[in-house]
């Protein structure tokens, strides 16, 4: 309830600065103008929501699923982690947004290079989060096991693997935050729908307060995508207690 | 129960070190089989040492048995209920039969070290002393010919240790148990054998036979003069937690 009567000041202080210096509206609309092209164009926005939305639940769970195998080989074989370790590693310095006109000229203009921008852009925050969860096992537990003649497989998938679940967990927060910026950025370069082509669009012709618009549903998506990821995450790892909750 | 055969265990000339530290030299050391041992000393003169030597968790040595060992800390997986802590040796194994197998057992056990009710709570709704006893169920599921037990009664009530004490002579009888405390009375009390651990590096003194069969009562005179007796040989022995 408070950050909604927050972001409401916010709102109004917004309105108050418009309309003192009388700013024109193709540079900044005011929120109550960006309220009624929300209103009016709600189908337009829905439609390239969900196009925008799917490119970023698609990127979401392929950047997972990838980010948390490749952690997985890591931390279960030394030949991998010595040979392909680094490589990943290194993969961070390429700045993705240069790698998106290449995932457009290859993928096309279609979804396909969003969700794989996304996967990118998400991937690296999972594998490191989660690789080094499976490193920083509870040493008595491990000896615990090993008193117990676990064998190695049972000692990665029973105790180090939901051992590292919080670490991955944290990961997984950070990649639902970062999900819509490589889905937007790979429509920024190149595409024929979604928020972010539509953004583009509009602020080429002038129609700043539609891209607002646009801008606002991004949040909720984002914001949607990060408290479903949260309380999913919750539930999974329900041994960890929050401070502050 | 098909009992497997009950080891002895041995040191002999025998380095212990603990983070480059010289815990013992030349150490030779004779725990019986089928027997409770207790190793009695101060805080810090090395006895989780020599427990992890025996139980070959030292860089460099080996075990000599299949062992249930129980640590000081309870090592409860948070996201395990307590009767799946208590079988965790058996999940890791992978041998389904014999978990099933166990689990009766494991049942009773919890509810013989007062968990009966909690069998499905996670460990951290349970106070310190109950994880403990979680720790010690588990242990003593293990089933192994060897048992070592690091201060496994340190977190309880004055009350909760006799009892447990006692479940744990009846427990550990026909077994090799090796027993470590800081505690007299309780070596006293559950012991076939009683060794003080003194001096840095540490050295084993003579085997002290407490009369009469375990578990004793603590208020027979003979044992108390006993206690009286190994106090003051731990007090002659300085600070143990100078190194």
């Amino acid at each position: 309830m408070r950050p909604l009567l927050t972001a409401l000041g916010l709102a109004a202080a917004w309105e108050l600065l418009v309309w003192l210096t009388g700013v024109p509206s193709y540079i900044l609309p005011p929120p109550s103008r960006i309220a009624a092209v929300l209103a009016d164009r709600w189908d337009l926005l829905l439609d390239q929501a969900l196009w925008t939305g799917a490119e970023m639940l698609m990127g979401f769970a392929l950047g997972l699923v990838l980010g948390a195998a490749l952690a997985i080989v890591f931390a279960a074989s030394a030949g991998w982690r010595r040979w392909a370790l680094p490589l990943v590693i290194a993969s961070q310095a390429v700045p993705v947004i240069a790698v998106a006109p290449l995932l457009v000229l290859w993928l096309g203009y279609g979804m396909a290079s969003k969700v794989v921008m996304a996967a990118l852009v998400i991937f690296f925050p999972v594998v490191s989060s989660l690789y080094d969860g499976l490193r920083r096992t509870d040493e008595g537990w491990l000896e615990l096991a090993h008193t117990m003649d676990a064998p190695p497989r049972a000692i990665l998938l029973q105790i180090r693997l939901p051992a590292a679940l919080p670490a991955f967990a944290s990961g997984a927060r950070i990649a639902a935050a970062v999900a819509p910026i490589g889905a937007v950025i790979g429509e920024w370069v190149g595409a024929s729908a979604g928020l972010g082509y539509l953004m583009t669009q509009q602020l080429a012709r002038g129609q700043t307060p539609l891209a607002f618009a646009a801008l606002f549903v991004l949040c909720l998506l984002g914001i949607g995508l990060y408290a479903v990821t949260d309380r999913v995450l919750r539930r999974l790892v329900p041994w960890q207690s929050f401070q502050g909750d | 129960m098909a009992r497997l055969v009950v080891p002895s265990l041995s040191v002999r000339n025998a380095r212990i070190a603990f983070d480059g530290h010289l815990v013992a030299e030349r150490l030779s050391l004779e725990i019986p089989a089928e027997r409770t041992t207790c190793l009695l000393g101060r805080s810090g003169i090395g006895k989780t040492s020599l427990l992890r030597y025996l139980a070959g968790l030292l860089p460099g040595t080996t075990r000599a048995a299949p062992l249930a060992y129980m640590a000081q800390q309870d090592r409860l997986l948070p996201w395990l209920s307590a009767l799946d802590n208590v079988l965790l040796g058996y999940r890791l194994r992978g041998d389904e039969a014999a978990r099933r197998k166990a689990e009766p057992r494991a049942r009773a056990l919890l509810a013989e070290v007062g968990l009966g009710d909690r069998l499905n709570d996670l460990p951290r709704t349970l106070s310190g002393g109950m994880r403990q006893r979680a720790a010690l169920a588990r242990t003593l599921c293990e089933d192994r010919p060897v048992i070592l037990m690091d201060e496994p009664f340190a977190h309880l009530d004055a009350v909760t240790r006799l009892d447990l004490q006692d479940l744990a002579v009846r427990l550990l009888a026909g077994r090799t148990a090796v027993l470590v405390t800081h505690d007299p009375l309780e070596a006293l009390r559950v012991a076939h054998e009683v060794r003080i651990l003194q001096g840095a590096p540490f050295t084993v003194g003579p085997a002290i036979l407490p009369p009469g069969a375990a578990p004793r009562d603590p208020a027979d005179p003979e044992l108390l003069a006993l206690q009286a007796r190994l106090i003051g040989e731990l007090r002659g022995s300085g600070p143990g937690d100078l190194p």
